[in-house]
């Protein structure tokens, strides 16, 4: 990375622009040119170093639901009900956490009482319950990584 | 709100989430970003067989509606040197809880902050606040900043690190 790609970074973070030639807009703000900086955008996205560039939706004002859930798995049960919790399609993402509530997932539904479905099939399945923690109220989202 | 007298009576028409048929296309033609191309919009457009400017205004809609919460670039964490991730929770009371959430969440190194519900005896947290850092001193330190803010109204906390990703994907929304 260099020092026009944390430019990037920087600027896009913030938003962009709705017109006809936005990329032509943001590279004048950068001091390059359009092409350039369509590029380097292709290279990041590429590369990983982007992982989304685009409109940022807002699930549930899409009419889905989201919600936050949290699971005590023993150690050698861990890897059995990982997989099983990783294969239904609702499960954006899961990660493994150093706490006694050591498996931690973000469930993403097209619609509000799929999110009971998914848990009661992952409990029944996995023989352990699932703490649901959905948003009661929701203060910030969003972080300007410093790039 | 400024853009609604702009745009058709039917793009206003009630419909899953206030959506209409193209908007829903507009979502699944931008679920995996946005056109890489000089003109993006008008990319997106010729795919819906709908005019550009059209496709600009739903887009400016949503975003005044708050569906679309920006358009903009998300960083991976993980690339820019932002390794140490840790998922700061408190025990604070409900009645201030509002209070309190949104100063947290005004602090420039929190990314994402919540209420949500306790789980007790196991889980006596209520207020959740992700810390990003290049180091755990770092989350450390920012997590030290929170505990001082929240003084006295702190009855517990803790930061779980996330140890492995077992998974992460896209969200993808259903159109």
């Amino acid at each position: 990375m260099d020092e026009l790609d944390r430019a990037i970074i920087n600027e896009l973070q913030g938003g962009f622009p709705v017109c006809e030639r936005p990329y032509a807009v943001v590279a004048e703000r950068l001091g390059t040119d359009e092409y350039k900086l369509l590029a380097r955008l292709y290279r990041m996205r590429e590369q990983g170093v982007l992982s989304r560039f685009g409109p940022m939706y807002h699930a549930e004002r899409l009419g889905g639901a989201l919600t936050l859930c949290a699971m005590q798995v023993p150690e050698q049960e861990f890897e059995r009900v990982a997989d099983y919790v990783n294969d239904f399609p609702e499960v954006a993402h899961n990660y493994a956490r150093d706490h006694a509530l050591n498996m931690w997932f973000v469930l993403a539904t097209e619609t509000p009482e799929r999110i009971s479905e998914v848990i009661d099939a992952i409990e029944a399945r996995s023989g352990y319950p699932v703490y649901n923690m959905p948003k009661i109220e929701e203060y910030f989202v969003g972080l300007r990584f410093e790039a | 709100m400024s853009t609604a007298a702009r745009v058709s009576k039917d793009a206003l028409e009630p419909a899953k989430g206030g959506l209409d048929a193209v908007d829903r296309g507009l979502i699944a033609a931008t679920q995996a970003g946005l056109p890489l191309s000089p003109r993006p919009y008008h990319v997106l457009a010729a795919g819906l067989g709908v005019p550009a400017e059209e496709v600009m205004q739903r887009l400016q809609r949503m975003q005044a509606a708050g569906v679309i919460r920006r358009i903009g670039a998300v960083p991976n964490h993980y690339a820019l040197g932002y390794r140490a991730n840790g998922m700061s929770v408190w025990d604070v009371p409900d009645e201030s809880v509002n209070e309190l959430g949104r100063r947290v969440g005004a602090l420039d190194f929190v990314s994402h902050c919540y209420h949500r519900p306790r789980h007790l005896p196991l889980w006596p947290y209520n207020l959740f606040a992700m810390v990003h850092g290049k180091s755990r001193e770092e989350v450390e330190d920012k997590v030290a900043r929170i505990a001082g803010l929240l003084g006295d109204a702190n009855h517990g906390h803790t930061v779980l690190y996330s140890t492995r990703i077992l998974k992460k994907m896209g969200l993808r929304i259903g159109t």
